[in-house]
């Protein structure tokens, strides 16, 4: 076991979990603790870091400095233990083509240890989850992409591993195929702990119990997908849209909302705290007919431009 | 028994892939077949059953590079080997998972090329025993082979990287001349290189001679086969460290 003091809430750790290529720190001193049951998304553009990261917590790579605990398993002391905790659905689809869906269950389940029975019982369950019965005796290289995909994260599971890291699971995949692997994910909230690295930030949001957004290999931001629109962003934004908006009404308003820009066939809005009556009835006092009014919440996309300057994408 | 699991869908990969069968097995069948009855009027040196069945059978081990570099290289290259080395299968289980099913493979291969061999007319006795011994080290040389091509090149180049394996049998191994009479480069190159000396030892046994009038060439053989081994687990350890 770990020397690490590591509360039982937590199923990950990190401490200054650091990767250097030649000169080239890939990640930066992170510092992450992940509760037990939590899903745990990595969220930042391609090179950020975020692979770099799973493959240290999996052990495919060692940290040049610092290191991380699962279950509280040091993953370089005690990597073997951490290997028989977690499974990892890599990001590009890792099947075996010709092999059948069930074929590349058992495997997997034979090679994490498990007997014939207990893989079977397994792998008829998950199947059935991934919605792959129709053709589980098919050979995998027949499949679509995103059923290629949803059977990669069936082989992650059959181990039923407490610790599961899932890099980029729906990237490249159509929104139908996107959706049923969030179904997925959502059926394993609160079972497993669950890392899901992703540039898709509306996936994170849709999914993550706490996001951390990454920026050449150090985090920038970490807290729930709330509390980062609420302390990040901090900005409500309403659309409103109608005929005889001048330059009168806008001036009144800004007056007490001085974030105010004009837009095609209307005016945007930003504040921390939009009151809705208060600006409906001050137009209609001014003789706005309003046609169409929109109260946005902010995203984690917002989130992530007001802190880099940039779209993760 | 973790490696079993893997050991077991890398032999399906293979023999589900019909190009490996038609290229690996029956290929050099045919083959035998083939210069057995085009030299069947003038049965004379290496032209003769005892002389081309060792000689196919060293020739098709090169279809065992082949297979085994593409499988471990695209293995490599499709995550599916991450995947699987996030798993607690061990170096270990790894090599063997990734020797053990080219086994089978080249039992066949010997015992086709042998069946055909026989029925044209090689010597069945007691020595037949020890060319199988000599054949089979090869065979293990050349899986050891496909492991070094398989963990250094891509899925790419791999095959092409292997196919020039096998012209260097064909070529290097003396399977469709004699070497010592070819001398010259080519008899220097294919001495220096184990092919030769597998395919020589059992035509010499074939022919009468006894095990200890061949122990070097042995040796030679088993030599290579343990340096293409070793070689072989360093750079798919290498290559497996990240």
């Amino acid at each position: 076991m770990s020397n690490h003091e590591g509360e039982n809430e937590y199923a990950i750790k990190t401490f200054g979990l650091t990767k250097t290529f030649g000169s080239r720190k890939a990640v930066d001193e992170i510092n992450l603790a992940v509760k037990k049951g939590d899903v745990f998304s990595l969220i930042g553009p391609n090179g950020a870091g975020k692979t770099t990261i799973i493959k240290m917590l999996s052990c495919l790579l060692k940290p040049t400095v610092g290191t991380a605990t699962i279950m509280n398993y040091d993953i370089k002391k005690n990597y073997s233990e951490v290997k028989r905790i977690i499974d990892v659905s890599p990001q590009e689809t890792a099947i075996a083509c010709h092999l059948t869906a069930w074929e590349n269950l058992i495997l997997m389940g034979g090679v994490n240890g498990l007997k014939k029975q207990e893989t079977e019982k397994r792998a008829k369950k998950l199947i059935k989850l991934m919605g792959l019965t129709q053709r589980a005796n098919e050979q995998v290289q027949k499949f679509s992409g995103g059923m290629q995909r949803r059977l990669s994260i069936a082989m992650a599971l059959i181990s039923d591993p407490p610790v599961l890291f899932l890099d980029e699971p729906t990237l490249g995949l159509d929104p139908q195929a996107r959706r049923a692997i969030w179904e997925q994910i959502e059926h394993l909230k609160g079972e497993k702990t669950i890392i899901l690295t992703t540039h898709y930030l509306e996936e994170a949001d849709a999914l993550a119990d706490r996001v951390a957004i990454i920026r050449q290999g150090t985090i920038i931001a970490e807290g729930t997908p709330q509390e980062l629109k609420e302390n990040v962003y901090g900005m409500q934004t309403m659309i409103i849209k109608g005929q005889n908006i001048i330059t009168a009404d806008i001036q009144g308003l800004k007056k007490i909302y001085p974030n105010i820009t004009v837009i095609d066939g209307g005016i945007k809005i930003e504040a921390q705290e939009l009151i809705f009556d208060e600006i409906v009835d001050y137009l209609r006092s001014e003789g706005v007919k309003i046609e169409w009014i929109s109260m946005k919440e902010p995203s984690l996309d917002d989130v992530y431009l007001r802190l880099t300057g940039e779209g993760v994408n | 028994m973790r490696f079993l699991s893997l050991a077991s869908r890398n032999l399906k990969e293979i023999y589900r892939d019909p190009l490996s069968i038609a290229f690996g097995v029956a290929m050099p069948a045919v083959f035998l077949i083939l210069f057995i009855s085009i030299s069947k009027n003038a049965p004379i040196g290496i032209f003769t059953a005892n002389g081309l069945t060792p000689a196919v059978a060293v020739f098709s081990f090169g279809f065992l590079t082949l297979f085994s570099a593409m499988l471990l290289a695209k293995d490599r290259e499709s995550a599916f080997l991450t995947r699987l080395l996030t798993t607690p299968l061990t170096s270990l289980d790894f090599i063997s998972a990734y020797i053990l099913p080219f086994l089978p493979i080249a039992v066949l291969q010997i015992t086709i090329c042998f069946s055909i061999g026989s029925f044209y007319g090689v010597t069945i006795n007691s020595n037949l025993l020890f060319a199988i011994i000599i054949i089979f080290t090869m065979a293990l040389g050349c899986i050891g082979l496909g492991m070094i091509i398989g963990s250094l090149f891509t899925e790419k180049q791999a095959p092409g990287v292997s196919s020039i394996v096998i012209v260097f049998i064909s070529i290097f191994g003396g399977c469709w001349m004699d070497l010592k009479m070819v001398g010259g480069i080519f008899g220097t190159i294919g001495y220096t290189l184990p092919f030769a000396y597998a395919i020589d030892a059992a035509r010499a046994v074939l022919n009468g001679s006894g095990f200890f009038d061949i122990v070097t060439d042995f040796y030679w053989v088993l030599g290579y086969t343990l340096i293409f081994f070793f070689v072989g687990i360093f750079c798919f350890r290498w290559r497996t460290k990240g």
